[in-house]
């Protein structure tokens, strides 16, 4: 699904990502550790396609193809998607708009048909239900007033409702209480698939209690400096990130 | 209302333009030597077949204008105009247009195709020679004609007159003499002043005491339309507890080949009456080096004069080189009210000074301003507004929101708002923000698989949401494409 080689990117000259390699195959979800300024959401961003970063060397095969010169948009469409540490506030446009908008620009790139209405209507009372989105909600502008929850659980409706190949969920679980947690996991969990890949990018190991993975891998200095399976993020979680940082550096 | 509804899109749905030979008599080939003066007034004010008080009139106002010099404090750049090198009264066959669509800004056409526009109505809009006066077959379900005089009779039965003002000084002198002018004086300023004296046509609208209009008034409905040229002049004037809802413009571009448009527009409401003015204003904002565009140096404003009345200002700008406009509501009678809601686009090397003045005199009057700008490209955005409390206005308030949004950074957005109250009574609030649309936020649309003009547009419409809420529903959906398609390009 997701193969990465010697990936190197830098921002404003300064280098981040400093030859990362990484194997996601389909299906299986990776976790990334790592301790702040390590490159995480970096690597996130890079493969979402975001502008400003030079990728000077590497690359980033999806499906088997290179898309480092793909734009964001096209990669969306393609099936990556984002959960954003830090949601984005759009002011007067109501949560249910940009849903649609979003659905549509994806189907219209991949040469579907657009959805009707009841059909579009269909599927976000369905997915909004199993993660405690309310009408009312989705009613109101985008991610505006939004408590750290909603805009998570919104994120994750967002996920549902696109449907994509590899989602990359950057820090899900910042600013979230644990029932919070609870549902953004089970809302997660509920998307796996064999059909479906992740990355879940997080510093600390208490998400993966709840969104199990399959392999977990520490990023120091903007490389991938160790993977294992669950067992490593216990490690981790007993020991801190120290031995890596003076190792990196 | 379906009914009504249905006429309004058939009417709208055919170019009424064909029948211009049917209605207007008084075009004529003919055209006023070059510049001005008495004899050039004279000349405009006998081919109207006016009565002698309309020329002295004018004539007083044209002795005013040549005391006058021009204001220069608005934030807008340009050549001097020489007054002296333009046309006042000119039939529009007499100015050479362009001789097919092939001479015309490609960038202009695009944007008609992109509103679906008709390939003839393309060339009327355009203002290719003779578009408007080739005869084509109209394949609707009944005759235009016929929709046109249905409409007239409606409006008759109800005893509203709608007509030009041309038609109104010969037909009903008693009403304009009474009113014209008697908002926005013939000395009020420099370009109110010259259309004092020039001014070719406009509208016309009177709305007995106690009748609601029955349908929406739009120039649409205007034969001659096409003809008013730079000089129009509009009054309308809502009698006791009347309602009217007069819509403005075009979402369609239009060329011209008048480079100065100096409007006046006199709103008129007595006791419990209210008046809705909404403007989609699309002129030809010049081309990609931002030449040729259309200079709107524009006068509107409105009387609240009895007690109780109410002027809603609704403006969408999209076009123009210059626009220079403030459309102002003077709270006249007690417990009066005043809205203004505005969204200005600027794109390319447009300017805009724009905004609105909302001065109370009586007493409990209250003001609302809602302004939204979007600057892009290299353009300039200025909200300039007025909220003014007179000695006796006790308990007036106004609210003000003033919104900027910049896309890209070469443009700029300015706020200039003026306040003075001289009642210690009176509540003004001030918000104003200025925002960017910011990387992140794009990056978020991209992501979820929007364009980058897709994701513009989302936001923008996010944006002026407040204020398209106030026009009518028509012209609501054409309003918000309109913006849109102003905006493409802007980003990326």
């Amino acid at each position: 699904m997701l193969s990465i080689k010697n990936l190197h990117a830098s921002i404003d000259g300064r280098e981040i990502l400093r030859g990362i390699d990484l194997e996601v195959p389909t299906g299986q979800v990776h976790a990334i550790m790592g301790p702040n300024g390590s490159g995480k959401s970096t690597l996130s961003y890079v493969l979402a396609g975001r502008e400003g970063y030079d990728i000077t060397d590497g690359s980033i095969l999806f499906d088997g193809e290179e898309i480092v010169e793909t734009p964001a948009e096209e990669r969306a469409a393609k099936g990556i998607f984002l959960a954003f540490q830090y949601p984005l506030e759009i002011p007067g446009v109501a949560t249910m708009t940009f849903l649609k908008a979003a659905m549509n620009a994806q189907r219209k790139a991949r040469g579907e048909t657009e959805l009707t209405t009841p059909d579009f209507m269909r599927r976000v009372k369905t997915s909004a239900e199993k993660l405690n989105v309310t009408q009312e909600m989705l009613r109101r502008p985008l991610n505006v007033g939004f408590s750290g929850g909603e805009k998570k659980r919104n994120e994750i409706l967002q996920m549902a409702l696109l449907e994509p190949k590899l989602a990359i969920l950057d820090e899900t679980d910042s600013g979230l209480d644990i029932d919070a947690l609870r549902v953004v996991s089970d809302g997660v969990n509920a998307l796996r698939s064999p059909d479906r890949s992740m990355l879940v990018i997080t510093h600390y190991q208490r998400l993966l209690d709840h969104i199990v993975p399959d392999v977990v891998h520490v990023m120091a200095a903007g490389r991938i400096v160790r993977s294992g399976g669950p067992e490593l993020a216990l490690e981790l979680e007993a020991n801190g990130y120290a031995d890596y940082v003076g190792a990196a550096a | 209302m379906p009914a009504v509804q249905e006429t309004v899109d058939q009417v709208r749905r055919i170019d009424v333009d064909q029948y211009k030979y049917g209605f207007v008599t008084e075009i004529e080939s003919e055209k006023a030597p070059k510049g001005l003066s008495e004899e050039v007034i004279r000349f405009i004010s006998a081919k109207k077949n006016e009565p002698d008080w309309m020329l002295e009139w004018r004539l007083d106002a044209y002795r005013r204008w040549l005391t006058m010099t021009e204001p220069t404090w608005a934030r807008v750049h340009y050549p001097k105009i020489d007054f002296e090198e333009l046309y006042y009264y000119a039939a529009p066959k007499s100015t050479p247009g362009p001789k097919s669509l092939d001479e015309v800004d490609p960038e202009l056409l695009a944007t008609y195709e992109k509103l679906g526009i008709p390939l003839r109505e393309r060339e009327i809009l355009a203002g290719v020679e003779g578009a408007g006066d080739r005869r084509v077959a109209v394949d609707a379900v009944f005759d235009s004609v016929s929709v046109v005089t249905t409409f007239k009779e409606e409006l008759k039965k109800a005893g509203v007159i709608f007509c030009s003002i041309s038609e109104a000084i010969r037909e009903y002198p008693d009403l304009v003499r009474k009113y014209l002018g008697s908002v926005v004086p013939t000395t009020d300023n420099f370009y109110a002043t010259l259309n004092s004296a020039v001014f070719s046509d406009g509208s016309f609208v009177y709305v007995p005491e106690g009748v609601r209009c029955p349908m929406e008034l739009s120039t649409y409905f205007r034969i001659n339309e096409r003809n008013t040229g730079q000089f129009e002049r509009t009054l309308i004037i809502a009698d006791k507890g009347a309602y009217v809802s007069y819509l403005e413009g075009c979402t369609a571009p239009q060329r011209d080949e008048n480079q100065l448009h100096a409007a006046v527009v006199e709103l008129v409401a007595l006791d419990d009456a209210e008046i809705k003015y909404s403007t989609v204003q699309n002129w030809y904002p010049g081309d990609k080096d931002g030449k040729g565009g259309i200079y709107n140096f524009v006068t509107k404003r409105g009387d609240c004069r009895g007690p109780r009345s109410k002027i809603s200002w609704t403006q969408v700008e999209t076009g123009s080189a210059i626009t220079w406009k403030y459309p102002s509501c003077i709270l006249r009678g007690d417990d009066s009210q005043g809205e203004f809601y505005s969204i200005a686009v600027s794109n390319g090397y447009q300017q805009v000074d724009s905004g609105t003045k909302m001065i109370h005199l009586g007493k409990n009057t209250k003001s609302r301003i809602i302004s939204k700008g979007i600057a892009a490209g290299r353009s300039d955005n200025t909200y300039r507004g007025l909220v003014s409390a007179h000695r006796k206005a006790s308990g007036a308030r106004n609210f003000t929101n003033c919104d900027s949004l910049l896309i890209g950074d070469q443009c700029g957005a300015h706020t200039v708002p003026y306040i003075e109250s001289k009642n210690a009574s009176a509540v003004f609030e001030h918000e104003a923000t200025t925002s960017k649309i910011a990387d992140d936020q794009l990056f978020y649309c991209l992501q979820r698989g929007l364009s980058s003009e897709e994701a513009v547009a989302l936001i923008v419409n996010g944006f002026v949401k407040d204020v398209i809420q106030q026009l009518p529903m028509e012209f609501a959906v054409e309003a918000q494409k309109l913006i849109s398609i102003s905006l493409e390009g802007s980003v990326g």
